[in-house]
């Protein structure tokens, strides 16, 4: 089964380069390991005939919000592993949280293969039917997003501009 | 057709890999990248029960995850430029100011 198989290779590729995104000591690298992660959620999207946020999910997480990390990394220059690690002790307590959680979250999960039966038919990820939806019904919360990327576009400017000429 | 429950597992995985990396590591940038990861992986859950019941909210909903997700961001690293302009470190451990 062609598509079970590229589930799993799409799956093994997103957690490897996860965990490489916060076990590598070049905030550089692990930039680009993210990535590799997004581009392998994005398979999973077009696996799931999601085919418009795959195309949105490329164009936001690996143009946009990368390329703005990897400036910022570029402009603080932070490339060298100059970075201080935490003790081994808060180390050790970090993994246990996290084995912890992934213990809640899969007893939480437990039932989850006696769901109700899928249905048929799997439509509505296309940029069609989900532009349909998104201008008829989710018109409003739609309209009102630009408002908050306005708003974010607005603080960003202003938290960026050097200190002396906020005080002018 | 993938069953659902294996999305749900690899969400999990990953949801958890992005608080490991925030519990784990020093560099806001890394933190905040991980905050990402944990994004990332509701979104997936989001589109694959929204699949799974042919039903479009989820997808849309994740739409506009992406948008605030880009939205945070922006704001995010610019704050984490002026602390670095102010204390030369994105080491979280400097930056307790608000601690009591």
């Amino acid at each position: 089964m062609p598509t079970l198989n590229l589930f799993y290779f799409l799956s093994f590729v997103a957690v490897l380069s996860a965990l490489l995104v916060v076990f590598s000591k070049n905030p550089m690298h692990s930039v680009l390991y993210l990535i590799i992660t997004f581009f392998a959620i994005g398979g999973h999207y077009l696996l799931m005939n999601a085919e418009f946020l795959f195309v949105v999910h490329i164009i936001v997480y690996a143009g946009a919000i990368m390329v703005l990390f990897l400036y910022v990394i570029m402009l603080l220059n932070l490339n060298q592993e100059s970075e201080p690690h935490k003790s081994t002790v808060l180390k050790f307590a970090a993994t246990i949280c996290g084995g912890l959680l992934l213990l809640i979250l899969v007893a939480a999960f437990k039932g989850a293969d006696q769901l109700p039966a899928a249905a048929t038919e799997h439509t509505v990820g296309y940029v069609k039917s989900l532009g349909m939806v998104l201008f008829t019904e989710y018109l409003l919360p739609f309209e009102i997003t630009s408002v908050l990327l306005l708003a974010a576009m607005v603080g960003a400017v202003m938290l960026g501009k050097p200190e002396r000429l906020n005080k002018g | 057709m993938i069953p659902i429950d294996y999305y749900l597992w690899l969400s999990a995985t990953l949801f958890t890999i992005g608080v490991l990396g925030v519990l784990y590591r020093r560099n806001a940038i890394i933190v905040f990248m991980c905050i990402e990861l944990m994004l990332n992986a509701v979104n997936l859950v989001m589109v694959a029960f929204s699949n799974y019941m042919n039903d479009a909210a989820g997808q849309v909903f994740v739409f506009f995850i992406m948008a605030v997700a880009a939205a945070e961001v922006a704001v995010g690293l610019a704050i984490l430029i002026m602390m670095y302009r102010i204390t030369r470190t994105t080491d979280i451990n400097i930056l307790n100011r608000l601690k009591w």
